[in-house]
């Protein structure tokens, strides 16, 4: 069956399609970096002594994390413009989305990190006079990341998937690229099986790291 | 310099300090000791405010612990602690262990905090160590550079809160040595131990505990010598026979 394919097409659109590789890479990296800082605070306020703090931040968690991905990015789209009066753009909409809802899943994480560091060590850091901004900042963060990192690239690599759904806004990554290339040349085919090997590459390579990097940044106890 | 007035202490209806009171003069060595469960350990936490209380008031050099107006990190910076699992920051290194508190609380410039640290590693003999981690080394070495960690920033007064007790046999005396020799040079310590043979050494009083309430509160000699309350007997018998 093989022989009625035609991936000769490929080499023509791989400009084109290096695009849509180029914004799925730039989405997951800002989501992730944007997720992870806001997660962190999310995970932060929820284990705050402060209620109210406490409460607002886990129903944001919990809600995000009760809606699919898909509706989030489509009331994203569509909110935004009617809340500012401006339109923006599929592309822009769609990061701030991914941070939006990422971070949920990665105050999860956090927060996971944050309460596998000992007790010990927070009155360790407040005993030296550190404040509780020092005492997370220096000593209970950094071990929690740590703790946590082959968790975040898990969830990074999850995200990396997810960033396929922003198809629905018609954000061009590299699902859509792949999809308008396909049309183009008449050969959807051929441009789907192309885009999932990429995917399953970088997915692929990225769990490969994650397992490596288990042995490697385990702190020495 | 330490000034514990009547405080108690309860999680719920659960009494863990009842009315404890007593001082720590400068320069003093004062042993805390009592059956686990106790409240020796919660006692010395409240020193410097690790643990809240209730009711009482304690003083550290005049200012009230846990008071509204009190700028508790402030406070704590100048009391050092050393802790039962030693604590030291496993993702730093020996030196970095020795200087952040130095850098972060104190301000001192890189250069001075760690020629301090380094002094202070080579006083409890780790000079060597330097360069390692926390987990590279052994419980008796933590804990010497743990006690390392709160002299570099100079304090008052050091609270220790069983530092031996997570310790194998062979490990003990190396600390207690170093315990020792700070002792001798004249700094105020109230220390949660059962080593007897600690307080026989250096302690001026030992206070003896017993579920939440201050029982013995008194000088050594009339602590190990002439008579003294029931429980605090049996207690001394069990951890001295063997």
């Amino acid at each position: 069956m093989f022989s009625t394919f035609d991936f000769s097409v490929l080499s023509p659109s791989l400009p084109f399609l290096w695009t849509g590789i180029q914004y799925s890479f730039k989405l997951t990296l800002i989501a992730m970096s944007g997720g992870i800082i806001l997660g962190t605070f999310l995970a932060l306020a929820r284990l705050s002594p402060n209620r109210v703090l406490a409460n607002a931040a886990a129903t944001y968690v919990d809600t995000m994390r009760s809606i699919p991905l898909v509706m989030v990015i489509l009331w994203f789209f569509l909110l935004i413009p009617l809340l500012t009066g401006n339109p923006v753009g599929a592309e822009s909409s769609a990061m701030l989305t991914f941070t939006a809802f990422e971070a949920a899943y990665y105050s999860e994480i956090m927060r996971a990190g944050i309460q596998s560091v000992s007790r010990g060590q927070v009155a360790a850091g407040d005993a030296l006079g550190f404040t509780y901004g020092q005492t997370m900042g220096y000593i209970v963060l950094p071990q929690a990341f740590r703790n946590m990192i082959p968790v975040l690239l898990t969830q990074t690599i999850v995200l990396f998937q997810d960033t396929s759904l922003v198809y629905i806004i018609g954000a061009k990554d590299l699902l859509k690229a792949a999809e308008i290339a396909g049309k183009n040349y008449n050969r959807p085919i051929e441009m789907y099986i192309f885009a999932a090997v990429i995917y399953f590459v970088v997915c692929f390579t990225l769990s490969q790291t994650v397992k490596r990097l288990q042995k490697r940044v385990a702190i020495i106890r | 310099m330490i000034e514990i007035s009547h405080v108690n202490k309860h999680y719920g209806a659960f009494q863990v300090l009842t009315d404890c009171s007593t001082t720590v003069a400068k320069g003093e060595v004062i042993v805390v000791c009592g059956p686990s469960g106790s409240g020796k350990s919660t006692l010395i936490k409240t020193v410097n405010g690790l643990e809240p209380f209730q009711s009482g008031t304690i003083m550290v050099d005049g200012i009230s612990v846990g008071a509204p107006g009190t700028d508790m990190p402030k406070l704590r910076a100048r009391v050092g602690m050393v802790f039962q699992n030693f604590e030291l920051f496993p993702h730093m290194s020996i030196t970095e262990n020795l200087t952040i508190g130095q850098i972060k609380v104190l301000n001192r410039s890189k250069e001075e905090a760690m020629a301090t640290g380094l002094k202070l590693l080579d006083r409890v003999g780790l000079k060597a160590q330097a360069a390692k981690f926390p987990g590279q080394l052994s419980g008796g070495q933590q804990q010497r550079v743990a006690i390392a960690r709160a002299l570099s920033m100079n304090p008052i007064c050091m609270l220790f809160d069983e530092p031996t007790s997570a310790l194998d046999p062979e490990m003990v005396n190396e600390v207690l040595d170093v315990m020792v020799e700070l002792a001798h040079e004249g700094m105020t310590m109230m220390c949660v131990t059962h080593e007897m043979g600690f307080a026989r050494k250096v302690a001026n009083r030992v206070i003896f505990m017993d579920q939440g309430h201050i029982i013995e509160d008194a000088t050594k000699d009339d602590f190990f010598g002439t008579p003294r309350g029931e429980r605090a007997q049996q207690f001394l018998s069990k951890i001295l026979s063997h």
